[in-house]
C-alpha cells in the first residue's frame, strides 16, 4: 500500500457534525428490547399461569417435562426429570432456541451492535469501541452458526402451529372437547403467522433455500423458492418487531386470561 | 431562499478549521452550487472536486450536517431555514485540501479483487446465460464509486489499523458480483474471508444507509457473502457434502 494511504486525515476536531436527532433510534431499541427481555424473564421464571385451556403460552411450548401444566402431543410423555425443573421454569428448557435465533439473527445484531454496543450509534458517529475485531474473534464468530438456529426456529414454528391448531379444541363443562374460536385463537394464530413470516424472511434461510446458487437457471426450483424469500427477507425486520411484540402479547393475554384478570371472549 | 450560511472546512492535513461564508441560494439549488457560487465569489482558491453534476461521476462525496453525501444530489430545500449549514470532507480518508481527500486506499483495494475467469464456451464457441442468472448482480453495477461507503463504514473510518485486511462495502459488492457471475470460475472464498475481511463488518448497514444509489450493500452483498464463507469455513454439514461433490472452482 501506498504511504499516502495512510496520511493524516483532515483535521476536524469535532467527533461528528451531525444535528438531527440520531439518538432517538438506538434509545428506542434499548427501550423496546431491553423491555421484552424484562418481561420475558420475568415470565420465564413465573412457571405459572401459562396454560388457559385450550390456550398454551408460546413461552411454554413444547411440553418438555412431567410437571408441564398442558400436554402438547397428548398423554403420555416421557418423564424428562432435569434436576434444573425442579429450580427453573419448563421456559428455560424451550427459550434457548428462539432466544439464540434472535441473538444471532442478522437484523438483530445491526440493532445491538448500534443500540447496546455503541459501534456505531448511528452512521458517521464515533464507534464508542476502541478495540474493533468485527465477527471475526470468539465469541462473536460465532454469529456465522447462524443457520443452525434457524433450523431449530423452523422446529418451532411446526410446534407452535400444532398450539395454534389446538386453540380449535375447547374443553366441554361436562368433559371430552369441542371446537371453538376464541379471541385466544385468533392471538395465538396472529402470532404463529408473524413468527413464520420472521423466520422464513431470515438471511440464512435466503441462502440456505437458493441464495448459494450461482446460475439460477439450473435450479428453477430454488430459484423460484430464493425469489419468494427475497420478497419477505425485504421485510425481515418488520417482521422482527411485529414478532417480537405478537409473541410477547400472546403470553401476556393467557397470562391475564388464566390469572382471571380478563375474560376471553368465545366467538363461536 | 434567502441567505444561507455555511460552515465549510478550510484546510489540510497539517491544519485547517470550518469558515463561515454567507451567500444567496436561488430556488432548486444544491449544496453544490453554493460551493460554486462561494468558489466563484468569495473564495477562488477552494479546493473542491465534481464532474457530472448529476449524480452519475460520484466526485462530489462529502460530509453535509455530518452526513456522507453527494454535494451534488443534496438540495437546499432539504435544510431548514436560517440553520448554518457544514460542509466538510470525507473524513475517512487522508486530507489533501479544503474538501478534497485521498481516496487511493480504493484503488488499491479495488486491485487486488480477484478478477473474472469465465469458464470455457459452450460447442457452438458461444456463452449462454439467462436473465434470471443475472438479474442477482445488475443492482451492484449501478455503483458510481462515490465511495461515501468506504467512508462512513466504522471498520475503517474509527480503526485505521484494519484499513489493512478490509476491503470495504463498495468491493464486497464487487466480489459478490463476480462470485454469483454464472459464468465465472474463481473460488474467491478465502480471500473473502482474510484479504477482504468480511468478517470485520458487523452489518450496522451504514453503507447502505448513504449509498446514493441506494444499492442493498448489506443485504444483498455482504450478508450473502458471510453466508457463502459460513458454507465454506464454518458448517461442517456443507462441508461433508462438497467432499462427495467435484468442485466446480478453482482458487484464485
Ligand atoms: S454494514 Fe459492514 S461494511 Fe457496511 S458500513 Fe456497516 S460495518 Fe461497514
Ligand atoms: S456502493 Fe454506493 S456508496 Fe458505495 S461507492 Fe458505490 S455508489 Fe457509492
Ligand atoms: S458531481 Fe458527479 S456525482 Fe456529484
Amino acid at each position: 500500500m501506498s504511504a499516502r494511504v495512510t496520511a493524516a486525515r483532515p483535521p476536524i476536531a469535532a467527533p461528528h457534525l451531525r444535528r438531527d436527532a440520531w439518538w432517538a433510534l438506538p434509545l428506542t431499541v434499548v427501550i423496546v428490547l431491553g423491555s421484552f427481555i424484562v418481561y420475558s424473564t420475568w415470565a420465564a421464571f413465573q412457571n405459572a399461569h401459562y396454560w388457559a385451556p385450550p390456550y398454551l403460552s408460546p413461552f411454554y411450548s413444547p411440553c418438555l417435562s412431567a410437571t408441564c401444566l398442558h400436554v402438547t402431543f397428548g398423554y403420555g410423555l416421557p418423564e424428562i426429570q432435569l434436576p434444573i425443573i425442579g429450580i427453573l421454569s419448563p421456559a428455560f428448557l424451550i427459550l434457548w432456541g428462539p432466544g439464540l435465533f434472535r441473538l444471532t439473527c442478522y437484523y438483530y445484531r445491526k440493532a445491538y451492535y448500534r443500540s447496546f454496543w455503541l459501534s456505531p450509534p448511528a452512521c458517521a458517529l464515533p464507534d464508542a469501541q476502541r478495540r474493533y475485531t468485527g465477527e471475526t474473534r470468539f465469541p462473536l464468530v460465532l454469529q456465522n452458526y447462524h443457520r443452525y438456529l434457524w433450523y431449530v426456529a423452523v422446529i418451532f414454528i411446526v410446534l407452535l402451529t400444532w398450539d395454534a391448531v389446538l386453540a380449535f379444541r375447547f374443553p366441554r363443562p361436562a368433559g371430552g372437547t369441542e371446537f371453538g374460536i376464541g379471541v385466544g385463537t385468533l392471538v395465538m394464530w396472529a402470532n404463529v403467522i408473524l413468527l413464520a413470516g420472521y423466520t422464513f424472511s431470515c438471511h440464512s434461510c435466503r441462502h440456505v433455500c437458493g441464495g448459494h446458487v450461482d446460475v439460477f437457471s439450473k435450479a428453477p426450483t430454488r430459484y423460484r423458492l430464493w425469489h419468494v424469500i427475497t420478497r419477505l427477507n425485504e421485510q425481515h425486520p418488520t417482521f422482527a418487531w411485529l414478532s417480537l411484540f405478537s409473541v410477547g402479547l400472546t403470553d401476556l393475554y393467557i397470562r391475564l386470561v388464566s390469572l382471571g384478570v380478563i375474560r376471553d371472549l368465545r366467538i363461536i | 431562499m434567502p441567505t444561507v450560511t455555511m460552515h465549510v472546512f478550510r484546510g489540510d492535513a497539517r491544519g485547517g478549521d470550518f469558515k463561515e461564508y454567507r451567500v444567496e441560494a436561488d430556488p432548486g439549488m444544491v449544496v453544490l452550487d453554493l460551493i460554486h457560487r462561494i468558489q466563484a465569489t468569495q473564495a477562488t482558491d477552494l479546493a473542491v472536486r465534481w464532474n457530472c453534476k448529476a449524480g452519475k461521476c460520484g466526485s462530489c462525496s462529502a460530509e453535509i450536517d455530518g452526513k456522507p453525501r453527494l454535494m451534488c444530489m443534496t438540495r437546499m430545500d432539504l435544510f431548514n431555514e436560517g440553520e448554518p449549514i457544514s460542509v466538510a470532507p470525507i473524513r475517512g480518508f487522508p486530507a489533501i485540501r479544503d474538501l478534497v481527500t485521498d481516496v487511493s486506499y480504493n484503488y488499491v483495494k479495488a486491485k487486488q479483487v480477484p478478477p473474472l475467469r469465465i469458464k470455457p464456451p459452450e460447442p457452438d464457441g458461444t456463452y449462454r446465460m439467462m436473465q434470471e442468472d443475472i438479474d442477482r448482480i445488475q443492482e451492484f453495477h449501478k455503483c458510481i464509486e462515490c465511495f461515501l461507503c468506504q467512508d462512513v463504514c466504522h471498520v475503517i473510518r474509527d480503526h485505521e489499523e484494519n484499513k489493512r485486511a478490509f476491503a470495504g462495502p463498495r468491493f464486497f459488492i464487487k466480489l459478490a458480483s463476480l462470485d454469483m457471475h454464472p459464468l465465472d470460475t474463481v473460488d474467491r472464498s478465502a480471500f473473502v474471508k482474510d484479504a477482504a475481511g468480511v468478517g470485520l463488518c458487523n452489518i450496522t448497514k451504514c453503507c447502505t444507509e448513504v449509498c446514493p444509489e441506494h444499492i442493498h450493500i448489506t443485504d444483498n452483498a455482504i450478508i450473502p457473502l458471510k453466508e457463502r464463507m459460513a458454507d465454506e469455513f464454518f458448517d461442517p454439514v456443507v462441508w461433508l457434502l462438497r467432499k462427495f461433490r467435484s468442485k466446480k472452482k478453482q482458487p484464485a
